[in-house]
């Protein structure tokens, strides 16, 4: 009976657990589709640019005694600006080009700002602290964790404030028809190449908060980011690579299925990195438009 | 002068040559028509005039030299293109779909004015604002795009085949909006049109175009009489 109650309890920690985990891949995810919507491109350096913010969200905190909040948000409108500033002067350049190009351009990136980070912080594994207490609260019998419940709070703030966005403001709207229609919204006066830039800042600004979020849990190094980056690509495609909802609920359901393979697979923790890709493989294999992604359709 | 004036315009897609001078007027107010069979490079010319091909020598409008400007700051400076295929934004709503239309303009009280115009002009677009535009019909579609031009307030509306793939008895409600609109309010129009018949009815001048050269240019009357452009475009 008493086992029996353990059991039950633990499980569901650790199904907690994995939803503030999948709620970090869904940030990342978010950013990833962001940038695939508008530019049909995997923007392979998404996880560097977020490890890059926390770097400086770091800094902001330790170097410049900054109170955490200020330096979170801080940190999240430096992202944006970096975001546009990367577009225009990386991806910009190569504007029309094949998309096999384009990923070798996120590829160089990702080994630019990894090796910058390096360069600027060093190697050496570093804590980030968290804004949440360390504690636990009793939620419904089950003991679940504050940062958990925090991590999940901040990451639906951010999908909120993104989807409000897109749906309701006027540059949203452009921003979704410039990534869907370029040719029919440049006729209508949008410019589309600056929607491309803001797209960038506001994938940069969702990513930072995922890297944030991270850092507390893992330990602050430039190759942080990297397991993230795998399980966020694994999140977008189960959710339908162009679909921002599916890559949130995908974000949620492989960091739940993370959580359960570490904890009952024997040796499951190294077991988590092949998970993401067996993930990322069988949805390719058996349905490769995701859960809520449209089928392609091109027309002839 | 006339509001839009198109002087020695070339315009070639990699080695094809698919304008070979074109010389062309839109006095201020007129629907004027471009004729010709396809690939006689009607739709390119209004392509030239968006900015959506590279092209050469002169196209001026509303004294601006807009040659290969880019397509949003010439539709910043009035003009309003229904391209091929209508330009539907198609995933987002019917309603997107027109606040797309009027996304260069900061006046917001017009804005809404000309939404209940617009929905004056086509009555079912309030009750079907909340669908995806791409679950409308092709002739709603082709309404639709005409209302989200007409959301720019544009001074110059450049109207690619809007009869294709219309039922006659549309073609002819759309035609009549148009000439309304142009009656009333002196809305110039620039019309590509496969169906000269149609054209000519609508507009007050045309120029017939063969294999990228004007070959022809008058009032309509004057072309509808006259012996080639009844034998080719006319049929009788």
């Amino acid at each position: 009976m008493l086992l029996a109650a353990s059991v039950i309890q633990s499980f569901a920690q650790q199904v907690v657990s994995g939803v503030a985990a999948g709620a970090i891949y869904a940030s990342l995810a978010l950013a990833l589709v962001l940038i695939y919507r508008a530019m049909d491109v995997a923007n392979f350096a998404q996880g560097e640019m977020a490890m890059f913010a926390t770097f400086v969200a770091y800094t902001l905190i330790t170097q410049f005694h900054l109170p955490y909040l200020l330096a979170f948000v801080l940190t999240i409108l430096l992202a944006f600006a970096g975001g546009v500033i990367v577009e225009r002067a990386v991806v910009r350049p190569f504007e029309g080009a094949p998309v096999l190009t384009l990923v070798i351009v996120t590829l160089a990136l990702f080994s630019i700002v990894n090796g910058l980070a390096g360069l600027i912080w060093g190697y050496v594994f570093k804590t980030f602290d968290s804004p949440f207490p360390a504690r636990s609260i009793q939620v419904a019998g089950v003991f679940v964790g504050i940062q958990d419940l925090g991590v999940i709070a901040v990451t639906l703030v951010v999908l909120a404030v993104v989807f409000s966005f897109f749906r309701y403001t006027r540059l949203g709207l452009a921003m979704r028809a410039a990534a869907l229609y370029p040719e029919s919204s440049r006729l209508l006066g949008v410019r589309t190449s600056r929607m491309l830039a803001l797209g960038w800042g506001l994938a940069a600004a969702v990513g930072a908060v995922s890297g944030m979020m991270v850092a507390p849990i893992v330990f602050l190094d430039p190759n942080m980011m990297q397991p993230v980056l795998l399980f966020a690509f694994a999140a977008a495609v189960l959710g339908g690579i162009e679909s921002p909802v599916g890559s949130v609920i995908g974000g949620v359901i492989v960091g739940v299925l993370l959580a359960l393979v570490g904890t009952y697979l024997p040796g499951g923790q190294n077991l988590r990195i092949p998970f993401g890709l067996i993930v990322i493989v069988a949805v390719l294999l058996f349905r490769p438009a995701g859960l809520l992604g449209r089928r392609e359709m091109k027309r002839v | 002068m006339a509001l839009l004036e198109l002087t020695q315009v070339v315009a070639t897609y990699g080695p094809v040559r698919a304008l070979h001078g074109i010389e062309a007027q839109v006095p201020e107010g007129s629907i004027v028509a471009l004729l010709g069979a396809n690939g006689a490079g009607k739709t390119t010319t209004l392509r030239a005039i968006s900015g959506m091909v590279k092209a050469t020598g002169r196209i001026r409008f509303d004294g601006h030299d807009v040659l290969n400007r880019r397509p949003e700051d010439v539709a910043r400076l009035g003009v309003a293109h229904v391209p091929e295929g209508r330009g539907t934004l198609a995933q987002l709503t019917v309603w997107e779909n027109l606040q797309m239309g009027a996304y260069i303009r900061r006046d917001r009280n017009r804005v809404k004015q000309d939404l209940d115009r617009v929905c004056g002009y086509f009555p079912w677009i309030p009750q079907r604002r909340r669908q995806p535009a791409a679950l409308l019909s092709g002739g709603e579609q082709q309404m639709l795009a005409i209302a989200r031009a007409l959301m720019l307030r544009p001074r110059l509306l450049l109207l690619d085949e809007p009869s294709l793939g219309l039922a006659p008895i549309l073609v002819r409600e759309i035609f009549d909006l148009i000439q309304a609109i142009n009656r009333e309010e002196g809305l110039t129009v620039l019309v590509v049109e496969q169906n000269a018949s149609l054209a000519l009815q609508l507009a007050q001048r045309a120029y017939v175009l063969e294999v990228g050269r004007v070959v022809l240019e008058g009032e309509s009357e004057e072309l509808a009489r006259n012996e080639s452009v009844r034998k080719s475009y006319l049929g009788y």
